[in-house]
């Protein structure tokens, strides 16, 4: 039991990070239908952002870690922004309306290249963190087997929950969230009523790079070691978990997300390790052929 | 453009540029004793920045001249019959190119690679060309193929001609094994499961080490011969060598010539197949269902079992070419078949322009040659070649050959 409580607590932690970045897919796949590929390199470059900002901090010897992460997280969402901005001016909205298949290979080619930049530029070494966030309590102390639960644990746990109502209240409540589901469901007809699609579209992007920002953040102080490569198994996952929850949902990326963590930690404690992966991918196979359109998804209705 | 405006264009992107630079190239993480330090590398975001704001104003006044920018290169009107022609021209030069001049071993070694590319790519053009469905895990056949010719080859022995044929029934069974339960969803569901196949066929092939060896692959993959006559210098006794069979000077490059011959009539037998089934029911089945799904099942398609059919076939040549690239390598490993590889196909098939057969010849010898162009650049390789994909995309965003002959024409002879 205790055992169990454990692995869920990991399962839920990781699920957040599969779950923030799962958004940023789900959001992009309901507003323009493409497959965002690029969006875990975009991720990965929010990790080496906010690895950079906290390298910066110590060097000023920075007292208090929550302001010291405060200032990181800003300056990781803005400059992850700017990433997710340019790849989408640059590379996806001069192919929008263009065959289908045209923006998924300018994105696999994006991919490619924000992973061999970074590469580039910051070298192929794992690069490591010193903790910042310690400590942690004990849930259950009897003894055999201690649950423990550190402070990163809830305040990943925290800020994920505090995310997702904020992102829900936002598509739902604002003029913004207004004009995004207007172009989710006919763009043409939003553009004849005065929605702007392109600043619409353009939003969107920045708002998946901010949430995989966040993403990030959290690996980074989570895992407290990152390298160029983190940004493709995330991804994946994450396409994974969108399409798991029912892409195109909300509510469905951060169930999938968390799902497919809480799978991993439940796999890893009781399989090899070695095979999580493919537990995910089965279990998204086993899934998909029940329901089509994953947990949460509308059913697809097509029309002459 | 007035100037006023290209001034201001110039500066939104140079301040883009920079808040792109600051981060990745402004700071560079280093490693020292005491963990992470920071090292700056103004200069660099300086340059970088700069570079980014002459260019865009450049860009921004030339706009105004009333001419289309550069990259809008009118292609001449051709011929008809043109690509035909130049499909015959391109497979004479094919066949002789052995024995031109060009025919040196790293040549021909290259023209192999191509090749293997050219035969993968159509073999996923039946897939994604013809029948429409996205698969992103073509690599995965390609490696049940490599992996069935070599486990079979070293513990029973068997020729690579017969294990040819097994290689490419067990990747269309893999195919089919796959494409059952996922064929009824919709084209970009497909795409995910595919692509989550071929990351679970590496990763089982990186770990079941007894079966596959691990991450150490397998080695001494038994060399083809040539019917029974292995290219060696000096045959066991009891066995005739290749050169001893047709009276020639023992050469390391006859093997590699017959191996370039293997592989172009591979590739050639997959180009006539394709080109035969576009004109059979299922084949006209797969670029309907392509077209109109709905139509299709209006009509009594029943869009499963030929988007099946589809991917097996598909599968199969992709078994075929793996069977191949594991003779010809020597030596197979997970590391060969990883996503960048299934990325690279679709890319020829999507370059290619969807369905093209010859399309996809020329977007395999581009996406082939340049990174081997850049070899002398071999750590920009990559990003190059991703930069590459983009650039091209936006060119030509309907691939490099658009144009496709129609199946079928009313009121002509098929």
């Amino acid at each position: 039991m205790e055992y169990f409580l454990q692995q869920l607590i990991n399962g839920l932690t990781l699920g957040a990070i599969y779950g923030l970045i799962a958004i940023g897919y789900t959001m992009v796949y309901g507003i323009v239908g493409m497959i965002n590929f690029a969006h875990g390199e975009i991720y990965m470059i929010g990790a080496f952002v906010s690895l950079v900002a906290f390298t910066i901090l110590g060097t000023f010897a920075f007292a208090s870690p929550v302001l010291a992460i405060l200032i990181v997280l800003i300056a990781a969402i803005i400059f992850t922004s700017v990433y997710g901005w340019t790849v989408e001016r640059i590379a996806y909205r001069p192919l929008r309306g263009s065959f289908r298949l045209a923006p998924l290979i300018s994105a696999i080619g994006v991919s490619i290249f924000l992973q061999n930049y970074v590469h580039l530029l910051q070298g192929a070494k794992m690069k490591p963190l010193q903790p910042i966030v310690t400590g942690g309590f004990v849930m259950t102390g009897d003894g055999s087997f201690p649950v423990r639960i550190t402070y990163l644990q809830i305040g990943i746990i925290v800020a994920t929950v505090v995310l997702m109502a904020g992102f829900t209240l936002l598509i739902h409540k604002t003029k913004l969230g207004r004009a995004q589901r207007a172009c989710e469901q006919d763009r043409k007809m939003a553009a004849l009523l005065g929605v702007n699609v392109d600043r619409t579209i353009s939003i969107t992007f920045v708002m998946g790079a901010a949430l995989a920002a966040v993403a990030g953040l959290i690996f980074t102080l989570y895992y407290g070691a990152v390298d160029f490569f983190i940004g493709f198994l995330a991804g994946l996952k994450a396409f994974t978990a969108a399409v798991l929850g029912g892409i195109g949902s909300l509510p469905g990326a951060m169930l999938g997300g968390l799902l497919i963590g809480l799978i991993e930690a439940f796999w890893s404690a009781h399989f090899p390790i070695a095979y999580k992966d493919v537990a995910v991918f089965g279990i998204l196979v086993v899934v998909l052929i029940f329901r089509p359109t994953g947990l949460l998804g509308r059913p697809d209705v097509e029309k002459v | 453009m007035p100037f006023p405006q290209a001034l201001r264009e110039a500066l939104m992107a140079a301040f883009v540029a920079l808040m792109l630079a600051i981060p990745l190239i402004g700071f560079r993480l280093a490693d020292t004793m005491q963990g992470l330090a920071i090292e700056t590398r103004f200069d660099w975001v300086a340059w970088g920045v700069s570079a980014v704001f002459v260019g865009r104003l450049v860009l921004g006044l030339l706009r105004g001249r009333g001419r289309p920018l550069g990259l809008a290169i009118k292609m001449p009107a051709l011929p008809p019959n043109a690509s035909t022609m130049f499909a015959l021209v391109l497979g004479v030069f094919a066949l002789v190119l052995p024995f031109t001049p060009l025919g040196d071993r790293y040549t021909v070694e290259l023209a192999i690679t191509v090749l293997i590319y050219v035969m993968l790519g159509w073999g996923l053009n039946i897939v994604v060309g013809l029948a429409g469905l996205l698969d992103l895990g073509y690599v995965a056949f390609y490696a049940v193929g490599a992996y069935s010719y070599a486990l079979f080859a070293i513990n029973f022995g068997w020729s690579f001609w017969l294990c040819l044929p097994i290689a490419g029934v067990l990747a269309a069974m893999f195919g089919v094994m796959l494409g059952f339960p996922v064929l009824r969803l919709r084209g970009d569901y497909l795409a995910i499961v595919t692509l989550g196949f071929g990351e679970m066929i590496r990763v089982i092939l990186l770990n079941w080490k007894e079966f596959s060896g691990g991450s150490a692959g397998l080695t001494s993959i038994p060399r083809p011969s040539f019917f029974g006559f292995p290219f060696t210098a000096n045959p066991e006794p009891g066995q005739t060598a290749f050169h001893e069979l047709f009276g020639l000077e023992f050469s390391p490059l006859q093997r590699i010539i017959f191996l370039y011959y293997l592989i172009f009539a591979l590739a050639l037998l997959t180009n006539f197949f394709t080109l035969r089934m576009r004109k059979l029911p299922i084949g006209r089945a797969w670029e309907a269902l392509r077209e109109d799904e709905i139509a299709c099942r209006a009509l009594g398609i029943n869009p499963t079992n030929v988007k099946l059919s589809a991917f097996a076939l598909g599968a199969m040549f992709g078994g075929f070419a793996g069977a191949f690239f594991a003779t010809r390598q020597g030596f197979i490993s997970p590391e060969s078949f990883n996503f960048i590889e299934s990325a690279v196909i679709l890319a020829i098939v999507v370059l290619g322009g969807m369905g093209s057969q010859l399309g996809v010849v020329i977007a395999a010898a581009f996406l082939i040659l340049i990174p081997e162009l850049l070899r002398d650049f071999s750590q920009y390789r990559m990003i190059m070649f991703g930069f590459a994909m983009v650039l091209i995309m936006l060119w030509r965003p309907q691939g490099l050959v658009a144009h496709r002959e129609p199946s079928i024409r009313l009121g002509a002879k098929a």
